[in-house]
């Protein structure tokens, strides 16, 4: 009898132990996860404060802050910021502005509008790297589509990515084709998620229809299109795959964005210690967005769970 | 109740027609292009009159062209092999772990477990650059570089946050109490896990999975810093095909074709969980 109960007082606090450490053993890959991550993030801090070729290993060093300094002083570094952010601020602008005028257009839930919206997925699953590639197929010189649609309205000789002047229009468009419905898809679920009531009442009131989008459909619909625009900032300002497709930051400098920057610094030039900075300094720069993002994503998600 | 004119239904229509046009138009016309030969691609001005020819799919599935200046070898079959290799393992590895982690984060409260969290959603939108090129040098001293399970493992780092905070969130929703009680009806954790919440967050899992595998799938960088030729996926191939083939545009429509079926086709397949999946949970409705 003392035996059993014995037995039994052990294997309770044998199960007890193993259900504190269940979530542990759980979230195993998670923190693994967690380490693979940090732990390259460390070394690429490492790296930044290093005079670090790899051409050149005999030279490597620790400099401290002198590559952010050297950085900081050199005109690319400078047009790289430009660049990046013209391109971000392009892109998000003109998607948010698209997205939303799509999404009203779209906001009735019928059967065309369905089919429509199921459509628009398509470009956001098409890889962007293979995006740059179709574009690159159909702004072609010599054959083209869109080469002879721009020559037919009168402009002969329009070089698109391959011109200094228009190059980052050229991928502006690619990364509008590709992302307008992400945007899209997100606001037109909010506007779909919006209560009734007031517009409604605005239409019994007989509003005019400029004072209810200006005035109870935008302000409902902020949470939304800020939660949009900061993810697609977050991704747009680190754009590489479209970037690199086209042109490889070409011509010359003209589309040279922080990512196309670092990688082209660490295999090309080798130059291990300049890119890590490039991306670090990069890196400063979303993790500010992102702070600002996870804490609206999170108040939006709260929000519509509390509703449900 | 709404009064909607003749005049206002037209410029919708149009508005409408102008929104597919400009979103659809690249797909088509790369389609058309792929079943062409070089001289109708090459005419001027370009017409939609053509005889078809599958000429192109014949020489990426034999991996053969012949050109004027000889035959030239296309690994481009290699590269969808590789990109299906990639994608599906990295999202089975990520499900296997990453739907009880987010089961562990939904259901208890321990130490360290927001912190963990909150670093994955950070670092999801962290430079992948910054992450991967300190990876490629490590990688090369411990032998994974060029490696399937290197590439599998760092896929991970898309693939396994994506679950985690998506599935988390349709773990969360399923009511405590009703697990409660079938763990008081006398069943194992594990029991519990499998047969109540598994199937109730199975909508969610599968929109993860989906879109882990769609972001796998279009994922450009992780290969081209950490992948030689022959371990490559159809996104960095086919940038390669065009620098190697040059001027053959029909085949090269041909492979882009070939490298974005997959992920279009399970878009209009699982349209309704990708949507869900894309707005991360954010706007459950």
């Amino acid at each position: 009898m003392a035996a059993t109960a014995e037995m039994d007082s052990l294997a309770r606090r044998r199960s007890r132990i193993g259900t504190r450490a269940l979530p542990y053993l759980l979230s195993l890959p998670a923190l693994l996860v967690c380490i693979g991550v940090l732990i390259p993030f460390f070394t690429a801090v490492y790296y930044s404060l290093q005079r670090y070729r790899l051409s050149q290993p005999w030279a490597r060093e620790m400099n401290w802050g002198e590559t952010y300094w050297q950085l900081l002083t050199d005109p690319s570094f400078w047009n790289t910021l430009q660049v990046s952010l013209s391109y971000t601020v392009l892109t998000v602008g003109l998607q948010l502005v698209l997205g939303l005028g799509i999404a009203l257009l779209l906001q009735k839930r019928t059967r065309l509008n369905n089919f429509v919206s199921i459509l628009l997925l398509l470009p956001l699953m098409t890889a962007p790297a293979l995006a740059a590639l179709m574009w690159k197929l159909m702004t072609d010189p010599n054959f083209g589509i869109l080469s002879y649609f721009v020559s037919l309205i009168g402009i002969e000789d329009f070089r698109w990515a391959s011109s200094p002047d228009t190059a980052l229009l050229t991928v502006v468009l690619v990364d509008t084709w590709v992302y307008t419905p992400f945007i899209m898809i997100l606001l037109l679920a909010g506007l779909r998620s919006l209560p009734r009531q007031p517009f409604e009442a605005a239409a019994l009131d007989g509003v005019p229809r400029s004072f209810v989008f200006l005035r109870i459909t935008l302000p409902m619909l902020t949470p939304y299109i800020l939660t949009a625009a900061l993810f697609r900032l977050l991704e747009s300002i680190q754009q590489f795959d479209i970037i690199y497709a086209m042109t490889q930051g070409g011509p010359g400098d003209t589309l040279m964005v922080f990512q196309v920057e670092a990688y082209l610094n660490f295999f090309q030039s080798t130059n291990v210690g300049r890119s890590a900075a490039l991306l670090l300094i990069l890196w400063a720069i979303t993790f500010a967005i992102s702070n600002l993002f996870i804490k609206n994503w999170l108040r939006l998600r709260e929000r519509t769970h509390e509703e449900v | 109740m709404e009064h909607t004119s003749t005049a206002e239904r037209i410029l919708r229509g149009i508005a409408i027609g102008a929104v597919v046009l400009f979103f659809i138009f690249p797909i088509f016309w790369i389609l058309l292009m792929s079943f062409q030969t070089n001289e109708t691609i090459l005419r001027n001005p370009p017409s939609i009159a053509f005889v078809p020819t599958i000429s192109n799919y014949v020489a990426l599935l034999t991996g053969r062209l012949e050109t004027a200046a000889g035959t030239l070898d296309i690994s481009f079959m290699q590269n969808l092999k590789n990109s299906v290799i990639l994608s599906v393992s990295s999202v089975a590895v990520a499900l296997l772990l990453g739907v009880p982690a987010a089961y562990a984060f939904a259901r208890h409260r321990f130490r360290g477990s927001e912190d963990i969290a909150f670093t994955l959603l950070s670092f999801r939108f962290a430079p992948p650059l910054l992450i991967v090129l300190p990876l490629a040098l490590y990688f090369q001293d411990v032998g994974l570089a060029d490696t399937y399970i290197g590439l599998i493992w760092v896929y991970q780092l898309i693939c396994l946050p994506l679950i985690l905070w998506i599935v988390r969130g349709y773990f969360e929703d399923i009511p405590a109490d009703v697990e409660y009680a079938y763990r008081i009806a006398g069943h194992s954790w594990f029991a519990t896990f499998r047969k109540i919440a598994l199937p109730l967050a199975g909508p969610g899992i599968a929109a993860a999975g989906l879109l882990a595998f769609i972001f796998a799938w279009n994922n450009f960088v992780f290969a081209l810093v950490l992948g030689s030729a022959d371990k490559q996926p159809v996104t960095v191939g086919a940038l390669a095909f065009v620098t190697a083939s040059g001027i053959q545009f029909g085949q090269i429509a041909a492979a882009i074709v070939l490298s974005i079926a997959p992920t279009l086709a399970l878009a209009i397949y699982a349209q309704r969980y990708l949507v869900e999946g894309l707005s991360l949970g954010a706007v459950k409705g």
